[in-house]
């Protein structure tokens, strides 16, 4: 494939926009900051517009196809999300603004606050952190916040098992706390005798996965947590997979401490480059003064005539403040507009129903692709992506294979205690026709690869470009396609 | 699966080659055909840092992942493999020569007694295999 770039499309003298005369005077920019080999592309509006068209028409989404990338919950964004947070009264205010112009927008704030309490059990929350690491790095901030107002700072250990998202030891490394990896049993829970045996007075918390990245919930949860309160420190939920769990289980009736939720996964909004993400935090009552600042409150109560005051509240031991204003607010209000428009039973259905997909998808592929976990499973699941009897056919021949389908190839590689993983989650968004389609396409990739391995090797065959050089990729970094003269 | 005699290695994939009290440290075959292509090797300690066994000796990343590389010993930092960081594709290609990554002067040479040789690694390695 070859794609021109708007500077080889570029023709002398094109232009885009005419700009009309001058009304005011002009002002000579300084001679020494003008130079002459600045090459911005001459074109028109109209072969800007077929430019950045064909691209987009090259890509792969949600709104195109099925997209079962395990662990990013890409359910589909319903395009109400789009409509209410254009609403001009949202759209069109400024964080800056006194806070009496902004009631509404404080308001929504403060009732989505409200709604994730009660989805998550949690008595406090921040809408505050950008996506979901950086919900986790507040989270892990205010667990040794807690242990030092407590003056426990030899508290340093976070265990992480090894069915964890791989943000959490990324993340507890980026607080400057040591990392320690706990095991998984053979049922995919985590290994209690090894918690108990890593439980000592140096143990910060620990960082749960539930359900874990094998798509499992873990059955000993209510001892996980006994044994790491027992032992001083904190559990850090890690709220990626909320999607299974909606009005079934809330993680802070579970005495989980603390939890990020991804509002870009569970509560429908963009990904990726349609974001940004959005990462709230919720606390349990011992950490609710260690919030980040502000936090939206009631500052005046309202009466029957006048409706309440809105407005920041710091809280008295907080970590301060870690994003400008307040968070990604046009993703606040498609995340209230998702749970608004689902309410309680909804919410409950999407979790039951993402659970049956996943497990409907994988009870069509399980007798070709090996389970090593045998469990029922809840939104997602993990096979391995390799046969013993077929020689040299990988996980990612049969990820790239499914792309000459139109399928988005699962997350494969992940997790780690999988060979040759592929992790796939359906979300409850799917039909069960597409469903059907994906399984027929896997069994019939299982038998390419013994009938014509070459097929895999050489995938994908019908898109764009071909096999890529990931290898390549990673270790010869180009970052920077054009260097201005004597530079 | 290639496991030469003479090296001493640990339950994580690490080994170690011994001359008189200097231990050359480095990955086995068995991690980087696990690992697949290496992409990037960075080394987290320094000459003449004084380590200890268990600590971290640094990070090595693939295509599929990136994984610790543990101290299987004690003593200190005598000479780093800088060739490392330009062709990490070594790893692949010679885990065992070129791609060695520190020396280190023991101080527990007893520590030794604890790591697995080659018979005993490579009953380890099949049981990991499927």
């Amino acid at each position: 494939m070859t794609e021109p770039t708007l500077f080889e499309l570029s023709a002398a003298g094109r232009k885009g926009v005419n700009y009309p005369d001058s009304d005011v005077p002009l002002t000579n920019l300084p001679a020494n900051l003008l130079r002459k080999d600045l090459p911005m592309p001459e074109l028109s509006e109209l072969d800007v517009v077929r430019h950045f068209t064909h691209l987009s028409r090259l890509n792969y989404s949600i709104d195109g196809g099925f997209y079962p990338l395990g662990s990013c919950t890409m359910k589909y964004n319903p395009k109400i999300n789009e409509v209410t947070s254009r609403l001009s009264g949202f759209a069109n205010t400024h964080p800056l603004q006194p806070i009496e112009t902004v009631q509404g927008n404080l308001a929504l704030m403060y009732q989505l606050q409200d709604l994730l309490k009660e989805i998550s059990g949690f008595p406090g929350i921040t809408l505050q952190p950008a996506a979901g690491a950086h919900g986790e790095f507040v989270g892990v901030l205010i667990m040794r916040a807690y242990h030092a107002s407590r003056n426990d700072a030899k508290r340093v250990k976070i265990l992480i098992p090894d069915s964890a998202h791989g943000t959490n030891p990324a993340t507890s490394s980026m607080v400057g706390m040591e990392v320690a990896p706990i095991p998984s049993d053979a049922r995919g829970n985590v290994d209690l005798v090894a918690l108990k045996a890593a439980c000592d007075d140096t143990l910060a918390g620990l960082m749960l996965t539930n359900p874990n990245t094998l798509g499992l919930f873990d059955e000993n949860v209510l001892e996980v947590v006994r044994i790491v309160h027992e032992a001083g420190g904190l559990v850090y939920g890690d709220g990626a997979n909320l999607n299974a769990l909606l009005g079934i289980v809330r993680p802070g009736d579970l005495g989980i401490d603390v939890m990020h939720f991804n509002l870009h996964k569970t509560f429908s909004t963009p990904h990726g480059g349609g974001g940004p993400g959005s990462g709230p935090v919720g606390v349990a009552a011992h950490l609710v003064d260690f919030l980040p600042a502000p936090i939206i409150e009631i500052i005046e109560p309202g009466s029957e005539e006048m409706a309440p005051l809105y407005g920041f509240k710091t809280p008295s031991k907080t970590i301060g403040r870690i994003k400008s204003f307040q968070g990604h607010f046009g993703m606040l209000v498609r995340a209230y507009t998702y749970i608004l428009m689902h309410g309680p039973d909804g919410l409950r259905k999407v979790s039951e129903y993402a659970v049956l997909n996943a497990n409907y998808l994988l009870s069509k592929i399980r007798s070709t692709y090996h389970l090593p976990y045998d469990r029922v499973c809840m939104h997602e699941f993990v096979v391995e992506g390799f046969w013993p009897d077929v020689h040299d056919v990988h996980a990612l021949d049969v990820a790239k294979r499914l792309m000459d389908y139109n399928f988005h190839p699962p997350t494969n590689y992940f997790p780690l205690i999988v060979k040759e993983a592929l992790m796939i989650e359906p979300t409850e968004t799917e039909s069960k026709q597409t469903l059907d389609e994906f399984a027929d396409v896997m069994v019939k990739i299982a038998r390419e690869a013994r009938e014509d391995p070459q097929l895999l090797k050489e995938a994908p065959h019908n898109t764009p470009v071909g096999r890529l050089d990931e290898v390549k990729a990673a270790r010869d970094l180009v970052l920077c396609c054009w260097v201005p003269e004597g530079e | 699966m290639n496991i030469p005699t003479g090296y001493k290695y640990t339950d994580t994939d690490e080994w170690v080659r011994v001359e008189g009290s200097l231990a050359t440290i480095g990955v086995s075959d068995f991690a980087q055909d696990q690992l697949s292509d290496v992409v990037f090797v960075e080394i987290a300690v320094s000459v003449n840092d004084t380590v200890k066994k268990g600590a971290l000796l640094g990070t090595i990343e693939s295509v599929k992942a990136a994984s610790d590389i543990n101290l299987p010993i004690s003593g200190k930092v005598v000479e780093i493999n800088e060739a490392l960081s330009d062709s990490p594709e070594l790893v692949n290609s010679d885990p065992y020569g070129k791609a060695w990554m520190i020396k280190i002067e023991m101080s527990a040479p007893d520590e030794l007694n604890n790591l697995m040789d080659d018979k005993a690694y490579t009953t380890f390695c099949a049981g990991r295999e499927h």
